[in-house]
């Protein structure tokens, strides 16, 4: 057997060549068989890397105010105009990529690893704890995604973090309902029937065969959901009720630029608007790549 | 068929008891004391307001709500059931007054948003799938690309932004009922209603598309073919009867998001229905509205999930539940 022939020596140079290559290989091979979906990744990139290095590439100050260029149009000086305050435009969406994407990828973090806990737990007791249990999930299910949000956020004020907590009432039930028939499914597979049949402890079985069999779907549901989760924030950003203030934040620059402005200065909400559209459309093109290709069951629902 | 649908209609009632039970403790154990509240007007601090300990108790006594909040929920149960859901903390009218005006100028635009959305993407994800891989199908799965990226409030801006620009157009401040004014009615919502349903006419339109490439790779559809069938007989007759039984599902479940969407598209479009009355509740911390626009809609939701679920039964045979 080739197994055999695997030497101490030949391991650690296995282990020596491959790792530096394989995730480098793994992108390639990934950007070679689905080009759109690494045009989506390479989207997303490209907005992290404009929000990680916001203070450095934004030409001014979010916050300064240019009290005599009032809703100037585009030029060389502001690239993307400014606001009905005078404050420079590009600059602000820079700043708001920061926003959208820290509170849309921590809220998914945090939103679909209690899903995956939940549903998974929810599944493997099983009997009356999860009868009742799916009943609270039925609920939470029911309410709208944005009138959920939007009831937490009355009750415990606007603020980033109270934005991060109701994505996070938001996105957990779905996550865990589909966590948790993966997980009844998997459940009933021979090889987690033989794991218990030669006495494997049940925390064993979860951690060493039932988490890694749902990993995939893990990935999956949370570049999904990120999208969801980006929409969400802006849209409570834009009814005046997520992101508080003056904060630079996508949804927030539409609130007031789209009514009010959209005719004097239409720039002000075209440019956050396109970079919502971008940032969702990234998520969606990566995400549907990644669930082809991790996991084919799923592929064209 | 018959046990599957008394099961369902049995897990339907804890799942909206339990409904009513989240929202009202979320409403009423998370933020302090209303009473408090609506003394220093919505003020943060409650040291040195001048707020006597008296008219604490008065108020607290008046809302009901120095009882232990378990028979605070029964009550407010009993009195739902009643169909009466309170009075509003800020306009001290009934409740129930507000939601017969709001609720059917939001159903109806919801409705009008999903009727606009299946009737166009019908047509549309069955030519793309006849057409596949030519540039009609092209354009298609690019529409429907961007049209899922799209939030729905952008396509509510943009739509206000091409009707401002090109036509000078702006959303009217009045509203016309629909039994009253009913062209106008028409006119005022139009646009709303496709703002509003366009999200999910791309994502239906995806949907017809691959459920009809699904169904036309049969051999049903080659029998058709093969004994000479007019194509426009195959497609409608034999596949699409088919292919659209999964969209009118997901169309039937779609209407809680869109439910979600109303709250934003009537912001944009100053649209009279429950979506704004939220905001406006929201604003004023009117909790008494808050509870009941959400409590509401929630219902609506299961409740039409739950149409959805044995109306699936009875139009495909094929399935059996156990």
């Amino acid at each position: 057997m080739i197994v055999g022939n695997r030497t101490e020596e030949g391991l650690s140079e296995l282990e020596a060549v491959r790792p530096p290559h394989r995730l480098w290989q793994t992108v390639l091979t990934f950007s070679k068989r689905k080009p759109i979906g690494a045009a989506g990744g390479a989207i997303l990139l490209i907005l992290v890397v404009i929000a990680l290095f916001a203070p450095w590439i934004s030409p001014y100050d979010p916050y300064e105010i240019f009290a005599d260029n009032r809703k100037a149009p585009p030029q060389l000086s502001y690239p993307l105009g400014t606001d009905q305050l005078g404050r420079d435009v590009m600059s602000r969406v820079f700043y708001g990529a920061r926003i959208s994407l820290y509170v849309g990828l921590l809220s998914v973090a945090a939103g679909i690893t209690l899903g995956f806990v939940l549903g998974s737990v929810s599944a493997y007791i099983g009997g009356t704890f999860d009868l009742v249990f799916q009943r609270l999930v039925d609920a939470m299910i029911a309410f709208p995604g944005i009138i959920l949000a939007l009831t937490l956020i009355a009750v415990l004020g606007s603020s980033v973090n109270n934005v991060i907590y109701a994505l996070i009432a938001v996105l957990w039930p779905g996550a865990s309902r589909t966590i948790r028939s993966q997980v009844l499914s998997l459940k009933e597979m021979d090889y987690i029937l033989a794991a218990r049949a030669i006495g494997m402890s049940p925390t064993r079985i979860v951690f060493r065969h039932i988490m890694p069999n749902c990993f995939a779907l893990y990935i999956i549901l949370a570049t999904i959901t990120l999208g969801t989760a980006i929409i969400t924030e802006a849209s409570l950003s834009f009814l005046g009720l997520g992101i508080p203030g003056d904060v630079p934040s996508w949804g927030g620059m539409l609130a007031r630029a789209s009514q009010e402005f959209i005719k004097s200065a239409p720039w002000i909400a075209l440019s956050s608007g396109i970079a919502i559209a971008l940032a969702v459309f990234g998520v969606n093109l990566l995400g549907d790549a990644l669930r082809d290709v991790l996991d084919p069951k799923l592929r064209g629902r | 068929m018959g046990g599957y649908a008394i099961r369902r209609v049995l897990l339907f009632i804890p799942t909206v008891v339990v409904l009513t039970m989240i929202v009202y403790f979320v409403m009423w154990i998370i933020p302090g004391d209303p009473a408090l509240f609506i003394l220093t007007g919505g003020g943060e601090d409650d040291g040195g307001t001048g707020v006597r300990e008296e008219d604490l108790q008065l108020l607290r006594h008046e809302l009901g709500i120095d009882r232990p909040i378990y028979i605070r929920y029964a009550d407010w149960m009993w009195h739902l059931i009643r169909g009466d859901f309170g009075e509003s903390i800020w306009y001290k009218i009934p409740v129930m007054d507000e939601l017969k005006n709001r609720f059917p100028v939001s159903i109806q635009l919801a409705v009008m948003a999903i009727v606009i959305s299946v009737v166009l993407a019908v047509p549309l994800g069955v030519l793309s799938a006849v057409k596949q891989d030519t540039p009609i199908d092209y354009m298609a799965r690019l529409f429907t690309i961007s049209g899922v990226a799209l939030p729905t409030f952008w396509i509510g801006i943009l739509i206000v932004f091409i009707l401002a620009f090109w036509f000078n157009w702006l959303p009217p401040l009045g509203y016309a009922k629909v039994w009253e004014e009913p062209l106008k009615n028409l006119q005022q919502l139009i646009f709303p209603a496709l703002a509003l349903g366009f999200h999910d006419l791309a994502a239906i339109t995806r949907l017809t598309r691959s459920s009809m490439l699904e169904v036309l790779k049969d051999d049903y559809i080659r029998t058709a073919r093969s004994k000479g069938l007019r194509e426009g007989s195959v497609l409608y007759r034999h596949a699409l009867k088919n292919a659209i039984l999964p969209v009118l599902t997901v169309s039937g479940l779609r209407f809680a998001g869109l439910l979600g969407g109303v709250v934003i598209i009537e912001n944009i479009f100053v649209v009279p229905g429950i979506g704004n009355l939220l905001i406006d509740a929201i604003i004023h911390q009117d909790f008494i509205v808050i509870q009941a626009v959400v409590v509401l809609t929630a219902v609506i939701v299961v409740c039409l999930n739950l149409v959805v679920d044995l109306l699936y039964g009875v139009i495909d045979p094929r399935i059996r539940y156990n």
